[in-house]
C-alpha cells in the first residue's frame, strides 16, 4: 500500500473561484492509496512548500500529488520541495487544475468534477512512479572547431582564451576562409587582410589551439561531452616542421593550374600556398596536377628545396580525438551561374561574379589591385552591377535574400570610383536592403559621394558587342528601357550552402533546412545551438551573414561551448528509455525510429537449459536518449519503456481519467 | 462519472493526449488567455506525440471515452525532430483500423497545435466535443463489464 499525499492549491482565487476546493479535497482523501489531502491558498509559496515538506515527513508520504498550475510552470519547484524533505523528486506528480481546468471552464460544478478526475489521474500515475536518478556524465574538456574562416577563427580564439584546448580543422591548405579573399570590407572599408591576418597568426601561435589545415573530419561518434572524432590529415607532401616557407619550390615548379583562391582568374603552381599571408605558410603539393604524381616524372621541387622538406612519400595521417563540444563554422559558397545564360557569364571574360571583382580590386590579387578588364587588361569606364542574381528567385535560384549583396555592391561601386574617379557605376536592384549599423549611410555615400547610379529594375540580357558589353534592362521607376554600353558587368551571385553540407550534417547528426543551411535548435531563443546537444553553429553555414554577424554568432557559440566545457560533469535527464532484455526479441524496430541514434544493438549471452546461447538485443545509450518515447511505441513485445512515462503509468492514467 | 447513455442529455467524454512541447503548452496558453472550451475534454501529458501507443487509444475507448484526440507539434516542428511524422503514419493506420472495426472515424482525431495556438487548442477541443456529442456515445468499443 502506497502512502500518497495530495496538496490542492487555490492559487488565490484563480482556482478557488471555479473549483470547489473543499469538495475536491474531500474527494481526493478518498482516492485509493491517498492517506493525506490538504489545501492551501498558495502552494508554491514558502508556507505552502513547508506544508508539503512537513506532511512528507510526519505522514511518511511516499508519493506526492500537487494539484495546482501547469507542470510547465512549477513542476521543478515542487520537485525541489520533495527533495528537500528527502523524497525522490520523480515521485511527485502535478495535476494541472488551473490552465487546463479553472481558467478554461466557467461552470463550477463541471470544473470541480474535472479537477477531481485530473487529480485521480495524477494519483493513479504517481502510485506507479519510481525513484529516478539523474546520472553524471563526465565532460571531455576540449573543443573541436570545424572550418577555419573568420567564424571558426573567432570561436577557436574565444574558447582557447577561456583556457580550454581547441583543435581547429580546416579543409584547405590555409585558414582565413572567404574573408581572406576580400579586398576592403563594408561598412568601414578597412582592409580585410589588415584585420584578418593578425587573427590568423594569433590562432597559429595560441598555446591552446592545435591547427589541422588540409584536413577533414571523417567521422564523429559519441554524444555531448564525449564526442570522438576521426580527423584525416591529408598528405601535404611537404614536411611542416622542416619547411621555412621560402617559396623556392613554387618558383621552380613547372605545372600550372587555375588558382581556386583567385577564383580561377590566374594560374598557380602545383606546389603552392593559396595566398601570400597563408597560415600556416607552408605549401602543399596538389597531387592531381603535379607531374611527379600524374606522370611519375619531375622532382624539381625536391631538388630545389634548401630545407629538404619535400616528401613525395608522405601519407595521410588519421587521428582519433575526443571532444566535449563541437563548433561548426564551414561557411558558404556562391551559386553556379550556368542557368543564367542571359548575362553571358562564362562566355565573355569581362562578365564577372562579385567574388571575382573582389579579387581584381585586391592589391594582392591577379592585377595587383589595378582593376583591369580580364579581356584586354584595360581600366574599365562603365561598370554595371546586377544584384540578386539567383537570390529571391524561386525558379532558377534561391527564394531567400542573400543579405550581403546590397552592401558589397555599394562597396564595389565605391572602390571602382576610388580607383578610377572618372568611371561610372550602374547598379540594377530589386530593393535596397541596408538594415545594419551604418549600412544605410554607407549606401547613401555610394550614391551621393561616389555618384553610383542606382536603377530599380532587372536586366534582360547582356550582349557582347565588340570589346564592350551591351546591357539591356528596364528602369521600372521611369518605365523606360535602358541600354548601357559597359566595359565590365559584375553579378552578385546568391550565397548558398556548401554543397557537402548535407553530408557533414549526417556525419554530425545535425539537421539542415531545405537549402542545406544548418538549422539552429530554436530560431529565436537558441540560434547558436544545433539540435544535437553539444554541437554549436557559427557563421554563414547557418544562413547568409556578413562578417560582424558571423563574429558575434561565433562568440555566442564559443560561450555556449565554454559553459559546457567548464562543467566537470553533466547531469542527464533520467526520463530516458530502457530495454527489458528478457522481453526484447532483437527486431530492432526501435533503432529505425530513434532521431538521436541512441539505440544500438548488442549481443548478450544467456544460459538456456544449461546451454550458452548468444542473442541480439537493443541497448539504449542514456546520454544520447532525449526521452521522446518513439521507440517504446515501435517495440512489438513491449520491451522498451520510457522512464517517467511508462506504459503502465499511462495505462493507469487512461483508466483513471475515464472513470 | 457514470456516462449517461440517454441521447438527450448525453455529454461525451473526450481524452486528449498532448505532447509536452507544443500542444500541452498550447492548452496552457488557452488557459492563460482565459479562453473557454467544454469540460468534457481531459488531457494526458506525454513527452511527444510519438509516445502515444495505439494501445492507449484503444484502452481509452474500452474504458468509455467517446472520443480521443492526439495533439502534437506541427509537422517539422516536433521537439524531437521527427516524432510527429511517425505518429502521423501510425495514426493514419489506426484510423483505418477503427473504421474497419465499424467505429465512426471522427471519434479519433489527430491535430497539430503549436505552443502559440491557444485559440486553436480551444477551437479544436470545442469542435471535437460538438462533433462527438452529435455522434452519440461510443457503444462499439466500450467494455460491457
Ligand atoms: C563578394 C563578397 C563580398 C563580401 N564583402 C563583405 C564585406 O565587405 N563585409 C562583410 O562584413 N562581409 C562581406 N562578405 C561576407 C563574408 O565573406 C562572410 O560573412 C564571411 O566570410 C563568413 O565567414 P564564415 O567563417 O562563416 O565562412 P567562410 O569564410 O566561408 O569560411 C568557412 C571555412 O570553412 C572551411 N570548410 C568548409 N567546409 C569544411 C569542412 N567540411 N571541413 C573543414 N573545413 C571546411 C572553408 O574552407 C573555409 O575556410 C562578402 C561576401 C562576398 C561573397
Ligand atoms: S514533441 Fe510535440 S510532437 Fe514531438
Amino acid at each position: 500500500m502506497r502512502r500518497i499525499g495530495v496538496f490542492i492549491c487555490w492559487c488565490g482565487t484563480n482556482i478557488a473561484n471555479t473549483v470547489n476546493i473543499e469538495g475536491v479535497t474531500e474527494a481526493a482523501g478518498k482516492m485509493p492509496s491517498v492517506i493525506y489531502a490538504d489545501n492551501y491558498k498558495y502552494m508554491c509559496s514558502e508556507i505552502g512548500q513547508s506544508m508539503i515538506k512537513e506532511a512528507i515527513i510526519k505522514e511518511k508520504l511516499d508519493r506526492v500529488v500537487v494539484a495546482a498550475c501547469s507542470p510547465r510552470m512549477h513542476e521543478l519547484t515542487f520537485f525541489k520541495t520533495a527533495a528537500a524533505a528527502g523524497l525522490n523528486p520523480y515521485l511527485v506528480e502535478i495535476a494541472n487544475i488551473r490552465e487546463h481546468c479553472s481558467w478554461v471552464h466557467k461552470d463550477k460544478q463541471e470544473a470541480t468534477g474535472k479537477a477531481i478526475a485530473l487529480i485521480r489521474t495524477a494519483v493513479a500515475k504517481a502510485a506507479r512512479n519510481k525513484e529516478l536518478w539523474a546520472t553524471q556524465i563526465p565532460v571531455e574538456c576540449r573543443a573541436l572547431v570545424i572550418g577555419g574562416g573568420i567564424g571558426g577563427i573567432q570561436a577557436a580564439l574565444d574558447i582557447a582564451d577561456a583556457g580550454f584546448e581547441v583543435d581547429l580543422v580546416e579543409r584547405t591548405p590555409s585558414i582565413g576562409g572567404r574573408m581572406a579573399q576580400l579586398d576592403k570590407t563594408f561598412p568601414t572599408l578597412d582592409c580585410s587582410a589588415c584585420i584578418l591576418t593578425p587573427k590568423m597568426v594569433e590562432v597559429a601561435s595560441h598555446h591552446n589551439i592545435t591547427l589541422y589545415t588540409f584536413s577533414e573530419v571523417e567521422k564523429v561518434d559519441g554524444f555531448v561531452g564525449n564526442f570522438e572524432a576521426t580527423i584525416r590529415k591529408k598528405a601535404r607532401s611537404i614536411d611542416l616542421e622542416k619547411c621555412t616557407g621560402c617559396g623556392i619550390c613554387w618558383e621552380k615548379c613547372p605545372s600550372r593550374v587555375k588558382s581556386e583562391f583567385d577564383e580561377a582568374l590566374v594560374m598557380r603552381k602545383a606546389v603552392y600556398v593559396p595566398f601570400p599571408q597563408a597560415v600556416p605558410n607552408v605549401p602543399v603539393i596538389d597531387r592531381a596536377s603535379c607531374r611527379r604524381f600524374t606522370r611519375e616524372k619531375c622532382g624539381i621541387c625536391r631538388k630545389a628545396c634548401p630545407a629538404g622538406a619535400v616528401n613525395y612519400d608522405q601519407e595521410d595521417e588519421v587521428l582519433q580525438k575526443k571532444y566535449g563540444a563541437i563548433v561548426v563554422a564551414t561557411g558558404f559558397d556562391i551559386l553556379d551561374l550556368d542557368d543564367f545564360g542571359e548575362f553571358s557569364y562564362g562566355k565573355h571574360p569581362d562578365v564577372l561574379t562579385s567574388l571575382e571583382f573582389e579579387r581584381l580590386v585586391n592589391s594582392s590579387g591577379p592585377t595587383g589591385g589595378r582593376l583591369l578588364r580580364p579581356s584586354d587588361q584595360s581600366p574599365p569606364k562603365n561598370v554595371v552591377f546586377i544584384q540578386c542574381v539567383g537570390s529571391r528567385d524561386k525558379s532558377r535560384g534561391k527564394p531567400y535574400c542573400s543579405k550581403i549583396c546590397c552592401m558589397y555592391s555599394a562597396k564595389h561601386a565605391i572602390l571602382l570610383r576610388e580607383k578610377y574617379p572618372e568611371a561610372q557605376a550602374y547598379v540594377f536592384y530589386i530593393d535596397i536592403r541596408t538594415a545594419g549599423k551604418d549600412f544605410e549611410e554607407f549606401h547613401r555615400r555610394a550614391v551621393e559621394e561616389y555618384g553610383a547610379l542606382y536603377l530599380k529594375g532587372s536586366v534582360g540580357k547582356v550582349f557582347p558587342d565588340g570589346d564592350k558589353l551591351l546591357v539591356k534592362g528596364v528602369d521600372s521607376l521611369s518605365g523606360h528601357a535602358v541600354e548601357i554600353e559597359a566595359d565590365m558587368v559584375v553579378l552578385a551571385a546568391a550565397i548558398k550552402a556548401k554543397s557537402d553540407a548535407p553530408q557533414l550534417a549526417r556525419l554530425l547528426g545535425i539537421s539542415t533546412d531545405t537549402h542545406s543551411f544548418f538549422t539552429e535548435a530554436h530560431p529565436k531563443l537558441r540560434p547558436v545551438e544545433a539540435h544535437t546537444a553539444g554541437i554549436f553553429l557559427a557563421g554563414a553555414c547557418q544562413g547568409p551573414k556578413d562578417i560582424p554577424e558571423t563574429v558575434s554568432q561565433a562568440s555566442g557559440a564559443a560561450a555556449k561551448a565554454i559553459i559546457l566545457l567548464s562543467k566537470d560533469n553533466l547531469l542527464s535527464n533520467p526520463c530516458v528509455s530502457e530495454v527489458n532484455e528478457s522481453l526484447c526479441t532483437g527486431c530492432l524496430s526501435c533503432i529505425k525510429v530513434c532521431p538521436y541514434g541512441a539505440v544500438a544493438e548488442k549481443t548478450i549471452e544467456e544460459k538456456i537449459h544449461g546451454k550458452a546461447l548468444k542473442r541480439r538485443v537493443a541497448e539504449v545509450n542514456e546520454a544520447l536518449c532525449q526521452g521522446c518515447g518513439s521507440c517504446t511505441v515501435s517495440c512489438r513485445p513491449g520491451a522498451v519503456n520510457l522512464k517517467g512515462f511508462t506504459n503502465e503509468q499511462i495505462m493507469a492514467e487512461v483508466d483513471a481519467i475515464c472513470l | 462519472m457514470p456516462v449517461n447513455l440517454k441521447l438527450q442529455s448525453f455529454e461525451p467524454l473526450i481524452i486528449a493526449f498532448c505532447c509536452n512541447w507544443c500542444s500541452y503548452a498550447g492548452g496552457d496558453l488557452a488557459g492563460t488567455s482565459r479562453m473557454t472550451y467544454p469540460a468534457n475534454v481531459r488531457v494526458i501529458r506525454v513527452p511527444c506525440s510519438s509516445r502515444v501507443s495505439s494501445n492507449f487509444i484503444l484502452r481509452a475507448f474500452q474504458r468509455g471515452a467517446d472520443g480521443v484526440v492526439v495533439a502534437g507539434c506541427h509537422p517539422g516542428d516536433c521537439h524531437y525532430t521527427s516524432g510527429n511524422y511517425f505518429a502521423r503514419r501510425r495514426f493514419l493506420l489506426l484510423q483505418r483500423f477503427l473504421e474497419f472495426l465499424g467505429m465512426e472515424p471522427e471519434r479519433f482525431q489527430v491535430h497539430w497545435i503549436s505552443a502559440s495556438e491557444g485559440n486553436r487548442f480551444a477551437a479544436v477541443m470545442t469542435e471535437t466535443t460538438d462533433k462527438i456529442r452529435a455522434l452519440g456515445p461510443n457503444r462499439k468499443l466500450r467494455d460491457t463489464r
